[in-house]
């Protein structure tokens, strides 16, 4: 029942926002987010029964509409996907796109179309979410995007539609390679242990995962995409939807192709390390704030893929709880960066300095986020990133060298960001600027407390996400 | 039986009507009146209820799948006639008669879905052509059409002399024109394939291809589709495409095994050119009309999927692909035919002017690329589906979505015109509450399609 309220509520909503006037749209929104928080948060403490749902939908198909929430992965997932709506919508409040109705509509079916993708139990149902979740996020993107916003979203688009309808070539051929065709989760990979899926099926999948990530040949799309979204997309597009490929990585990915994936491992962790170090120093250039951390998010997605393919057991209950944190920190830093720009008026980091004189309470919270997202020890990230690494370095040591590089070049691209934005000179720019409003700072200190909680006793999550692990080594 | 005598008394009636009566609107409802009853006629049919019978000497043969296909060409062509039947009326001076030739069109139809004999497919691929020359040319001032009805003429005739050739070598080999038993005749004491019907289905195969504008035989298609008045090009572009499908399927389906392992490569092949050329070349329009022309092309490789995998998934998909594929092309040429600009910028800025004008539109774009939620997405995938249950190569589906994806780039840009450009996009007049209510239907139907494809066949099968 729980999961389709999760896609039910915000599509309900979604549809109601189109139909709304003025400023009561942002109250309504802002309650469905939280409605929907709050039955994320149920799932984490109610019955299994309640976790599933199973309802014929196309039965010539084969296909089901089934959905599932039984193991940690998803719980968390959706509790990601429940979190950052409110946080994403209290912080931006005062953002020019966030003032029509139809924006809060596509915000909210973008989150039914992500709550689907991480709940879907059919692989047909999964496609079918995956390219949904996308169709709002174009037009968001699109209409309250910046200046080159049609353009950029393009791109955006025709990648990611490239990668999916390889994907559902690669469905439909599995679908009838086994005996009695199924899209059913449990079928598909109950027959992968029979090893009858070809190589090249992986690969059909691989790449419409790769591409969402992104990994390093692929990401072409990203930079320009985070820069040229309207921020607080953005920020769902960083935060939860390049979660989409890792998650379908481990969920659809390796279960389906345990061969392959053993096979072709070294292939992709070397590009997903390339991407590592290849997207570090780029963020080490860039002087655009947002394009600064839209690099540092591909160099941090590119460990954890890596870490996927090669990783043991606590490596991957490492990724599970990362992208969670990532998701969660990257948003502050979004909101930080949001913040910044409402303010001053500009991205460019040489135009900036003196900010922490002018505006103390955002320079210490920017700090805060920073060292997150440099995964200082007692925050959050510092417990994935340890566990992932000390995962990679079982896998192959020589690329764990190369690989901790990027740790190092993580502290330069982000204090030099810190240092260039709070400390040095006012100027004439930053002369006028405040501290923030009450919203932004709500949303960020949540944010610093789950960073400092989380970095001091992350048991809990990775209690929840134990079973998920187990349940995937125990398969291959 | 039905839908071929009604259709046909309706387009006479619709005749005399045109000098009893001097109302435009007369005949518009008119035949609106006339398709509702052509539609129950073939409904009761279908069910088995009442049906003229008489002896045709085998000549003809009602299955269900092609009553079915009667019902969704009669009912589009309705719904096509409510949407734009005041653009039909306002072509030239002979209101009256555009009708009259719609219900002849749907006569071949009906004898196209059910030909047990050669010869009938003769008739009613005849049947459907001419009156489409005559509406291709019936904006008789404007040069263009006058151009596109002659070119279309020209090739049609042409490629109607190749039917005849197919059919008169076909009955060399076999000695009649039925249906059955074509294929394997006794030769000599043993069963074996004669080189005349090899060469004569292959020619039936070719002029066939000619009318579903398939690549090689496509170069009339933009021209036709662009010089004809748009109302006409949304009919002859779908309801007509799609039942050329259905009388290739129907000839070609269990016959495919005698042109031996070189099917595997004639039509493979012919998918891939003509999505390809269709594709591609619809990228680089600057009008929307041609590039929906283009587009048809494309589409047409989809639909060539159903004839490869020749499957009972193949004959649902080819269904379910006409009707999303007629419902989307037929609401977007109902908004070109009010725009006065038929360049892509002709549509920039209708979102803000038009809002529900516009998100139908946008619906049926992403209808015609495919997206899901929407029955584009489902009619590709029927095709996908059944070409891979058939043994086709994963390759040639790469292919195929590879071009579907080079198909969002041109359907998009529409969609970027209407709802991210600034513009003024200027219409001949304001579209009524009616018009506007009918392409909600269009979009509302093509939305439950892509939810539950399955209520289009549960009529089917019961």
């Amino acid at each position: 029942m729980i999961p389709v309220l999760l896609i039910t509520l915000p599509i309900f909503s979604g549809l109601m926002a189109f139909f709304m006037k003025g400023q009561s749209v942002k109250s309504w929104a802002l309650l469905s987010s939280f409605a929907v928080l709050g039955i994320s948060i149920w799932s984490l403490f109610s019955d299994a029964n309640l976790l599933s749902y199973s309802q014929a939908w196309l039965p010539s198909l084969g296909s089901r509409f089934d959905l599932t929430m039984q193991d940690g992965l998803s719980k968390l997932m959706c509790l990601l996907t429940a979190l950052s709506f409110p946080l994403v919508l209290i912080s931006t409040q005062q953002n020019s796109s966030n003032q029509s109705p139809h924006f809060f509509a596509l915000m909210l079916l973008t989150q039914a179309g992500l709550m689907g993708v991480f709940l879907a139990a059919d692989a047909l149902l999964f496609y079918f979410f995956w390219e949904l979740a996308l169709i709002p996020v174009y037009f968001l993107c699109s209409i309250w995007g910046g200046e080159k916003r049609i353009a950029v979203t393009f791109k955006f688009f025709i990648y990611t539609f490239v990668g999916s309808i390889l994907m559902l070539v690669g469905i439909l051929s599995l679908y009838y390679m086994q005996d009695t065709p199924s899209f059913a989760w449990s079928s598909l990979t109950a027959n992968a242990s029979k090893g009858i899926y070809p190589n090249w099926a992986f690969w059909l999948f691989f790449l419409a995962f790769a591409i969402k990530m992104p990994i390093f040949p692929l990401h072409t799309w990203q930079p320009d995409a985070y820069e040229q979204s309207p921020t607080p997309v953005t920020m769902i597009l960083s935060g939860v939807m390049v979660k989409m490929g890792l998650f379908a990585a481990i969920r659809w990915l390796l279960p389906l192709f345990p061969k392959a994936t053993e096979q072709f491992a070294w292939v992709i962790v070397c590009c997903s390390v390339i991407g590592m170090i290849y997207a570090s120093l780029l963020a080490i250039r860039q002087d655009d704030i947002k394009r600064l951390i839209a690099y540092s998010s591909i160099a941090h997605i590119g460990l954890m893929s890596a870490v996927i393919f090669s990783g043991n057991a606590s490596g991957m209950g490492g990724v599970m709880i990362q992208m969670f944190h990532h998701g969660v920190n990257v948003i502050g830093l979004w909101i930080v960066a949001n913040a910044i720009e409402q303010k001053l008026g500009t991205r460019s980091l040489s135009e900036m300095g003196g900010l922490a004189q002018k505006a103390p309470t955002l320079s210490i919270l920017l700090v805060v986020m920073s060292l997150a997202n440099v995964a200082l020890p007692l925050t959050n990230a510092f417990v994935g990133e340890f566990l992932m690494f000390n995962s990679l370095f079982k896998y192959n040591v020589w690329l764990t060298a190369v690989a901790g590089i990027s740790i190092i070049l993580a502290a330069v691209y982000t204090l030099n960001m810190v240092q260039k934005v709070i400390y040095g000179e006012v100027n004439s720019l930053t002369e006028k600027a405040t501290d923030t409003p009450f919203n932004v700072n709500f949303s960020l200190v949540l944010i610093a407390i789950l960073i400092v909680v989380m970095g001091v006793y992350p048991q809990p999550l990775l209690d929840l996400t134990k079973d998920a692990v187990t349940q995937l080594f125990a398969q291959q | 039986m039905n839908a071929i005598i009604v259709s046909a008394v309706f387009g006479v009636l619709m005749m005399f009507a045109s000098f009893l009566v001097n109302n435009k609107n007369v005949y518009r409802y008119l035949a609106i009146i006339g398709l509702s009853v052509l539609l129950l006629a073939n409904i009761l049919e279908t069910y088995a209820i009442w049906s003229i019978k008489f002896d045709s000497f085998l000549q003809l043969s009602f299955e269900r799948f092609g009553l079915f296909f009667n019902s969704i060409a009669i009912a589009a062509t309705l719904f096509y006639v409510l949407l734009s039947g005041k653009d039909i009326v306002r072509v030239g001076n002979y209101s009256a008669e555009y009708f009259v030739l719609i219900f002849f069109i749907l006569c071949g139809v009906s004898l196209i879905t059910s030909y047990n004999s050669l010869l009938m497919l003769f008739l009613g691929i005849e049947i459907i052509s001419i009156p489409l020359y005559i509406l291709t040319g019936s904006d008789k001032k404007n040069l263009k059409s006058n151009e596109a009805a002659l070119k279309y003429f020209l090739m049609g005739a042409f490629s109607t002399g190749l039917m005849l050739m197919g059919i008169a070598l076909s009955y060399g080999a076999v000695g009649n024109f039925g249906l059955e038993g074509r294929g394997v005749v006794a030769f000599g004491g043993s069963m074996r394939v004669s080189f005349l019907e090899v060469a004569g289905l292959l020619l039936l195969f070719i002029s066939m291809s000619f009318k579903a504008s398939a690549a090689p035989f496509h170069f009339w298609t933009p021209d036709v589709y662009e010089g004809a008045p748009s109302v006409f090009t949304s009919f002859m572009a779908t309801i007509v495409k799609a039942t050329v499908f259905i009388g290739m399927i129907k000839l070609l389906e269990a016959r495919t095994g005698i042109f031996g392992p070189t099917w595997q490569i004639i039509l493979p092949l012919m998918i891939v050119l003509t999505l390809a050329i269709g594709n591609i070349t619809a990228v680089f329009q600057q009008s929307v009309k041609r590039m929906l022309a283009y587009s048809s092309i494309a589409q047409a490789g989809f639909m060539l999927f159903a004839l490869w995998s020749a499957n009972d998934m193949g004959r649902e998909g080819i269904l379910l692909y006409s009707v999303a594929y007629t419902l989307a092309t037929v609401g977007i040429f109902a908004v070109l035919v009010k725009m006065k600009d038929y360049t892509f910028d002709g549509f920039n800025g209708l979102a803000a002017k038009q809002p529900l004008v516009a998100a139908s539109v946008a619906v049926f774009v992403l209808s015609l690329a495919g997206i899901p939620l929407t029955a584009g997405f489902f009619a590709k995938y029927f095709m996908l589906a059944s070409a891979i249950k058939s043994g086709a190569g994963v390759w040639l589906l790469v292919v195929a979505v590879v071009f579907a994806a080079v198909s969002v780039y041109y359907y998009f840009r529409l969609i970027q015109a209407m709802y991210f450009k600034e513009g003024e996009a200027e219409m001949f007049e304001q579209p009524t509450n009616s018009f506007k209510g009918m392409l909600a239907i269009f979009a509302v139907l093509l939305i439950v399609l892509g939810i539950a494809p399955s209520l289009l066949f549960n009529y089917l099968y019961f």
